[in-house]
């Protein structure tokens, strides 16, 4: 029933990971242009900066959510069928998309940052009119339905392979211990569910501020529609990670001679995950007093229990994976390892900020970027990085060079040293998302920029490295 | 005092996991018994998850006993109530002086967008915040134990002078 089929990375999956490397180099870019504004080492304006800052937001979370989705479809696609072109679909929504986003940020001057919190789209005090906040708010929104579409034939796929989505997730090996489906099939399953409920949230604020803009009587909660919007962000940016992962459950093997075993505990932590992702949200909201008070102590509680269950069996599982192994080092393996390290690292700051009491002194700090600059940049973005030099390598073990470790190593380095910047910012309470920073805190910047420019170099080589193997057409056997 | 505990603890813990994936990765080359290495990942994953549930727990009960919202409940009896609202892009607060040990209830909302409202000492740490939104009135209640010059930050990005908007509260001895 679970047979692998082993096939190279076809057209779209190549075509998802070529695009993911070149926005995440341009976004990271965008991280250097900004840290480097905020310690007055360029001359940047504010209305520039906020516009960076937004696009790069946005771009890192659609790109993040395209570059996970090329995992969870070149590694689903060995399990189900998967039909090419909604995969194209997902990618001609996503490219409109943001067309109209990056028109609306650089032409129509819209910078009410990617939550675009509502009414700040409508309160461009001159900044930007209604036009470009709907170019980017209907640029989301669409980049959202190509998502949808992508999720939606998933859920077909894996409903017609496997009956039901109870047994997809591995309801029925917890009862009978038989038959349990790949870790792939019931991490895409909780990435399928959770998403498309997310998207759905999402798309319901986009409408609601889409018609607010034109029709201003027509009003929105503004704490309703707070909690749309973070319930939307939180589901979405935590299933890119659920979704890159799968690159450490397939790959990793391939490297390590062990495989991957679906236990018991993975398949009730996958499921608990399911529920517990759509219920931690409210920890971004611990500072809106008027919240129920249950949903502020739910926020604390969940945010302390969500990550937990998979990520400490990811963890354990990828350092039991590679003990004593005799484990093929390559740019690959040394990724996918970095990115459990990224992930783990992350959600320790995370989960102390999720805490109400520290929240109360963190909220809207450095802390919140320092933390998931570690499980995104060093997470995400690094499993998406390996999986795009595994396809580059032809989806087999290579050689690992001087030139590549020493990459490997900068950027390890320094991903790992401008997150802790953010952090130490955020302890002393620097603010995020400010232009122009305070002369007591330019130092932190100055630092920061360095490393920033560590990693922007170092993601430069292996980006550029792996897109040459990607671009390069397969050689005849 | 929660900044240096926050920042303590997410370091040592960093630092730990840091050694852990160390400690593997210097001993990847070698291959051993995989039946063996499974079992022991296993009872590793155990102690990891039984030792971050105990951890957890007190932590989680000990902090929620220390959220800000309980003393919001507490019957206003004294407190000298303060009217603060944003606007896109200052303050408009009803007082600025302020009595030392006395508690004070900022009531905070906004005319426009959100915005955040957080008061830094004269360290410039942050001692309390909440968020200012439209529609809505945010009630924080504080107590300045040292009297000086504090100064009110916006903490929720609202537009293109966001990281201008800043007011100070005068906190005097009586």
């Amino acid at each position: 029933m679970n047979m692998q089929k082993e096939m190279p990375a076809v057209g779209a999956v190549k075509v998802y990971a070529a695009i993911s490397g070149v926005v995440i180099l341009l976004m990271m870019v965008f991280g250097l242009v900004m840290r480097m504004t905020q310690g007055q080492m360029l001359p940047i304006e504010p209305n520039v900066f906020y516009q960076l800052m937004t696009a790069h937001g946005i771009g890192m979370v659609a790109i993040a959510g395209l570059g996970g989705s090329a995992v969870m479809w070149h590694f689903l696609g060995k399990y189900v069928n998967l039909r090419a072109g909604f995969a194209w679909a997902n990618l001609a929504f996503f490219l409109t998309g943001v067309v109209l986003v990056l028109g609306g940020i650089f032409l129509g001057g819209f910078a009410a940052a990617w939550t675009f919190l509502y009414p700040l789209p409508a309160n461009g005090m001159g900044q930007w009119g209604k036009h470009a906040a709907a170019a980017y708010m209907g640029g989301v929104l669409l980049v959202g339905v190509g998502m949808l579409l992508f999720y939606l034939e998933s859920a077909r796929a894996i409903i017609q392979k496997y009956g039901s989505f109870a047994r997809a997730l591995g309801w029925h090996f917890l009862k009978s211990g038989q038959d349990a489906p790949p870790a792939t099939v019931i991490a895409s399953t909780v990435v399928t569910l959770i998403n498309i409920i997310a998207i759905l949230i999402g798309a319901v604020i986009l409408t609601m501020m889409l018609v607010n803009l034109y029709v201003p009587e027509i009003a929105i909660h503004p704490l309703l529609a707070k909690n749309l919007i973070f319930l939307f962000g939180h589901v979405f940016i935590n299933s890119t990670i659920y979704m890159a992962v799968i690159a450490v459950y397939e790959i990793l093997p391939k490297y390590t001679g062990r495989p991957w075993n679906v236990y018991k505990p993975f398949v009730w932590a996958w499921s608990a995950t399911c529920l517990m992702v759509l219920t931690v949200y409210p920890h971004h909201l611990l500072m809106d007093y008027a919240q129920p008070l249950w949903m502020h102590i739910m926020g604390q509680i969940v945010s302390y229990t969500s990550s937990l269950p998979v990520l400490a069996l990811t963890l354990t599982a990828t350092l039991g994976s590679i003990y004593r192994s005799n484990i093929k080092w390559d740019l690959t393996s040394a990724l996918l390892v970095l990115s459990i390290f990224g992930w783990s690292a992350g959600v320790i700051p995370a989960v102390i900020d999720g805490t109400i009491a520290v929240n109360q002194v963190m909220h809207n700090t450095l802390w919140v970027p320092g933390h998931f600059h570690l499980y995104l940049l060093l997470g995400c973005v690094t499993m998406i990085l390996a999986f795009t030099n595994w396809i580059a390598n032809k989806e087999k073990a290579a050689g690992f060079s001087g030139l590549e470790k020493s990459m490997l190593w900068v950027f390890a380095i320094s991903a790992f040293a401008y997150a802790l910047m953010f952090l130490l910012s955020g302890q002393a309470s620097v603010p995020r998302r400010w232009a122009v920073h305070l002369p007591e805190w330019l130092a932190y910047s100055q630092i920061a920029s360095l490393f920033a420019a560590g990693v922007v170099i170092s993601a430069m080589a292996i980006i550029v490295r792996a897109m040459g193997g990607i671009i390069r057409p397969a050689r005849q056997a | 005092m929660y900044q240096q505990v926050a920042w303590i603890v997410s370091i040592v813990l960093i630092a730990l996991l840091a050694i852990a994936f160390f400690y593997v990765v210097r001993h990847s080359r070698r291959e051993g018994d995989g039946a063996a290495v499974a079992a022991a990942t296993g009872r590793w994953r155990g102690r990891l998850l039984w030792g971050v549930t105990l951890l957890c727990i007190p932590v989680v009960a000990y902090t929620l006993t220390e959220m800000p919202y309980a003393r919001q409940a507490i019957a206003n009896l004294g407190a000298v109530e303060v009217q603060a609202k944003g606007y896109q892009w200052y303050w408009e607060i009803s007082q600025t002086e302020l009595p030392v040990g006395k508690p004070i209830e900022f009531q905070v909302t906004s005319a426009d967008v959100n915005h955040g409202f957080a008061i830094y000492d004269t360290d410039m740490k942050i001692v309390t915040q909440t968020q200012a939104m439209p529609g809505v009135v945010n009630v924080l209640r504080h107590t300045f134990e040292q009297p000086g010059t504090y100064k009110i930050l916006c903490l929720e990005y609202c537009g293109v002078a966001h990281h201008s908007m800043m007011t100070e509260l005068h906190v005097v001895a009586q």
